[in-house]
Order: C-alpha cells, then structure tokens, then sequence
C-alpha cells in the first residue's frame, strides 16, 4: 500500500496537487505618494490627499518619490533579490472609473527587483524556501464606493497614486498552510525593514492567488487568479475553495477556464468576476513622462549596510545563543517587538524559563486580552523580576503564576506583590516540619496504607502540606522531608 | 504591416472611440499606410546601438519623501460633472 502524501488532495480520479503562485500588493511605508506630494495616511476625508498630478489633469508630470526607491531596494535586499542597476517605468492601460489617467504607472519588462528568496516557517520546525520571481513599484488606483447609492458608484482618490511594491512568487507553494505561511513571513520580513506596515485590515497588504491543480508529475494545469483577498485566512480559505472547486469541475469532465475570481469572505467561495473582453490586453509601453531608473553600487550598499537583523537571522542567534527550540524562536521573532521583549527578559537569566513565561503566560495572556505587545500592561523589566524571584527560590512557579495575574492586572513590581500577599516561599524547615507532622497526625490511616506498600499516597502527602501552606511551600524541599519522614 | 477591419475595430474599443461600422475599411488602410511608413526605419542597422531614452543627458529626478500638496478637493472635483460630499460619482460600475 502506499502513503497518501498530506499536501495532496484525494479525488475520484487519484490524487491531486495543488499549484500555488501569490502576488502580494504591498503599500510602501511613506509620507508622500510616489509621483506627487499628497499625503499618504489612511482614512482622511475623500479627496483631500488627491494633487493634480494624482487626478490626471492635463499637463501634470509625475516626479519620483526617492524615499519609495529606497524602500523597493531595502525590501530586495531583505529578500536577498537581485537589485537592478537600472529598471523602466511602463504604462498599463486600462479604463476604470477609480482610474483617472486611463493607465497605472507600473513596472513590467525591467522591474528594479529581480529574483529572491523567502524561506517558510512550517509547524514542524522545518524551513522551506520559496522562490521570489520578482518586486516591482507601481502606484495604487482610487478606491471605488458601490454600496452608497443605487445607481452610482462614488470614487475616493486618496489612495490614488500611493506606492505599491507588487512581490511575485513562482509557483512553488502546495497548500493553503504554506501560502498562508508565506504571506505571514513575508509580512513579518517587510515589518522588520519598516518597508510595509502590513496593516491588512487597511489594505496595505494585498494578496492575489493563482491557483491551479494537476495529478502529481503531470504538467500544470489552467489557473485562475483570485483578487484583493486581504488576510491571511481568507488566502487560506479562497485557495482552498478553489482547489477544490477546479478538481470538482475537472472530476466532472469539464474544463478549467482561465479566468479572474473575487473571494466573498461571508460565504467562503470563490466566484468569477464579470467578465471584461480585451481585459488582459493592457498595452505596456515605457511611459514617456519618466526617464529610466539607474541606481549606483554605492547607493545600493548604503542601503545594504542599513538593514536591521531580519527574522531568519534572529531566529538562528535565538536558537544558538539562548538554547532555544526552533519554534519558540520562530515563535518569539515573528514580530521584532516580541524579540525585543524577549531579549529585555532573558538578559542575565535564564533563557528558556524566560522564553516560557513570554510565550506561554505573556502572549497567551495578551491575545486573551487583543492587546499587541507593545501594550503590555507587564514591563520587559518587571517580567523578568518576576523570573528572578522564581530563579532564586523566592516563590515557585505555581505561586508566579498567581503574582503574574497580579502584575498583568495592575503592572505592578512582583517583589511588592509577594511581600504584600505574603506569597514567599516557604523554605524554613522548621515551619515545614510543624505542617508535615499535622498532617501525617491527621492522616495515620493514610500512613499506615503507605507503609504497608501503597506508594502511590506520598503525591497526597505533599498536597496536604501545600494545601496546610498555601501553596507557599517549597515543592522539593517538601518531598525530600516528607520522604525522610515516611521512611523513618 | 497591415492591419484589419477586425485589429481596427478592436484598437477602438481598446481606446474607448466609438468608431462606425463604415469607417473601419478607410481606417485600417490610413493605419496600415502609417505603420508601413514608420517601418522604414527597421532598414536601419541598429545591432549594438544602445535604446536611445531621451536626448538630454540627464537622470530620473527624484523627489523628497515630504507632503506638499493636497487638501485641494474643490479644485480636484472642480471639472467633475457630478459629486456629492467630496466624492465622485459616476454611473455604477457592477462587480
């Protein structure tokens, strides 16, 4: 018999694989658009951060925004991509009504980022890297209003002529994990280089998935692309669906067409766009308006010699220098935040209790709470105080978890919370010694049990005596006493 | 090159000119004469010759990543034939 392979889809007719490419559309972090000096900040009133050259007046000329060259180069860079010394500005022709000069300024046959890499974090631990094809800039089109009036559609240009930095994979990813995976890495990656905010919510990060399915070894199937879907479960759930949908129309007899979808998030499915005849013939030409962009080695380098520590890196330093698991590393650099935090924590102390109490306690109390980490009610500083008193005897870690509820409550220092509850551990064998010999007084049945062979007791014993110390006691100074006790 | 009535009538709707029925046989021989004109030039030989992108000797010019425009929403709206609260508003475009 042989093993059914988890990324292949069982059909009627065998097997399927899924074929996977995505391309992201990533909102440049910048205060200005890219051709005009209008404002970029999401949600001003409609058409106020719109400039002429923006609304396509006559006799308008785009000038280049340097900063967002710098960003398409960083995140390159940060995608170990080959940057090109020189790329081209192209016209895309199309006519919308969100779309004032009837093209978008675009990239297409020289981009100014060329082959990259982003390697996945899969549940397992494992990596697996996926091929970039290619970045390019490009500006954003207006936003588009149909649910205001029955008969109109109202257009907003404030996201006209934004940057965008459109991320092209090759289809190398196999199942919705991995694409969500990808988009996950790829926006932690942007968000480590403060190229993107990664704000899906807002739209600064879309994605497109071309989807398509195949028996395994065959050659690739018809894909469809399905548009604008704008977080991560919806990729997951849109290419899922699709999958499906296509080996269900495939398994029925039919055809795939080549088509573009729209995901609806209320229903989970995916269904075609209205078809627009000649909608793929967008006639690129080099826009007239712009010169070639040439970039120098020097400028490239400078920008090079700016980047921070990205997640891989990170990721592979936590492993090595504090010992760490490969999926608490994972876990703890997938926002540079959480690593800071982490590191503040673990500075001095012990790595792993450290990366415990941040990602068990803290994270898991913080998306209870829908609170991000730099709103933590709990100080890097006090956590790791709280870490300390654990590390040094002062409380066990039971007790620690009852003056971290404390501390997320009212961010106060642990060592004022344990004084004033009077929490400290009780390691004085004197005051151990009186609550042992109570409860072995009040439990002579229960003694003359054990000693007659039923080991199984002594965990009851020394719940007793926590119980008789509420908690305070110290759990293995209890064990070794009771233990000497019993056996006497 | 020479173009046909049915490259002709789909130029036309690529560009959004309504073109009549009737016109499109003149039209396709007036481009095709233009295209064939213009395709003297491929009896230059331009092996090795790099693509000229423009006669002046100059560099892409950029500009600084700052906010120096806006708030201009009357003047953007200005020619638009109808708005309402700052919006445009055009016939609904169904998807």
């Amino acid at each position: 018999m042989t093993t059914h392979a988890p990324h292949l889809i069982r059909g009627e007719s065998g097997d399927w694989e899924v074929v996977i490419g995505l391309e992201v559309h990533a909102q440049v972090t910048s205060q200005a658009k890219l051709f005009s000096g209008a404002a970029t900040a999401f949600g001003a009133e409609p058409n106020t951060q719109v400039s002429l050259v923006d609304a396509a007046m006559p006799g308008m000329l785009p000038v280049i925004n340097g900063h967002c060259i710098e960003q398409a180069i960083k995140t390159g860079l940060g995608l170990k991509a080959q940057i090109n010394r020189r790329s081209v500005f192209d016209r895309k022709n199309y006519f919308y009504a969100d779309l004032p000069a009837g093209y978008q300024i675009s990239q297409y046959l020289q981009p100014i980022v060329g082959k990259g890499e982003i390697v996945l974090d899969l549940p397992d631990g494992r990596g697996r890297t996926i091929a970039i094809t290619r970045l390019h800039l490009e500006m954003d089109a207006g936003k588009s209003l149909h649910d205001q009036h029955p008969s109109q559609t109202y257009i907003d240009l404030n996201r006209a002529g934004v940057a965008l930095m459109e991320i092209v994979s090759e289809p190398d990813l196999r199942t919705a994990e991995e694409a969500g995976a990808y988009v996950r890495k790829l926006r932690s990656i942007l968000r480590y280089l403060g190229t993107c905010d990664g704000n899906m919510e807002e739209g600064s990060l879309r994605c497109d998935c071309n989807v398509s399915v195949r028996h395994p070894g065959e050659k690739l199937g018809t894909r469809t692309e399905t548009k604008n879907v704008n977080s991560v479960r919806f990729v997951m759930a849109a290419i899922e669906h699709e999958a499906r949908r296509q080996i269900g129309v495939l398994e029925s007899g039919g055809t795939i067409q080549q088509e573009t979808r729209l995901f609806d998030p209320a229903t989970g499915t995916t269904r075609p766009m209205r078809s627009k005849e000649h909608a793929h013939d967008y006639r690129y030409f080099p826009d007239p308006d712009l010169l070639p962009l040439e970039l120098s080695e020097a400028e490239i380098e400078r920008i090079r010699a700016s980047l921070p520590e990205l997640p891989d890196d990170k990721k592979k330093r936590f492993i090595e220098g504090y010992k760490l698991s490969a999926q608490d590393a994972g876990v703890l650099v997938a926002e540079q935040a959480a690593a800071n935090f982490f590191e503040a924590v673990a500075a001095g102390r012990d790595a792993k209790l450290a990366a415990n109490w941040v990602i068990n306690e803290l994270f898991g109390r913080l998306n209870a709470a829908g609170k991000p980490i730099d709103a933590s009610p709990v100080a890097a500083e006090r956590l790791g105080a709280l870490v300390d008193l654990i590390q040094d005897g002062t409380i066990s870690g039971r007790i620690a978890k009852d003056v971290f509820e404390t501390m997320f409550e009212t961010g106060r220092d642990p060592a004022a919370i344990v004084e004033e509850k009077g929490l400290r551990q009780v390691s004085d064998t004197g005051a151990l010694d009186a609550a042992i010999a109570e409860v072995l007084a009040g439990n002579a049945d229960k003694v003359a049990e054990f000693k007659s062979g039923k080991d199984k007791l002594f965990g009851f014993f020394v719940g007793q005596v926590m119980k008789k110390t509420g908690g305070k006691a110290n759990p293995g100074l209890v064990n070794d006493m009771l233990r000497k006790k019993l056996s006497s | 090159m020479a173009l046909d009535k049915a490259a002709v009538r789909k130029i036309a709707r690529l560009a959004r000119i309504r073109v009549a029925e009737e016109e499109l046989d003149g039209l396709a021989v007036e481009l095709s004469n233009i295209l064939t004109f213009v395709e003297q030039l491929g009896e230059v030989d331009t092996a090795g010759v790099e693509p000229m992108t423009s006669v002046v000797a100059m560099t892409l010019p950029r500009r600084a990543d700052a906010v120096t425009d806006g708030n201009t929403a009357d003047k953007v709206l200005v020619n638009a034939p109808e708005g309402t609260g700052n919006f445009f508003a055009v016939p609904k475009v169904v998807e």
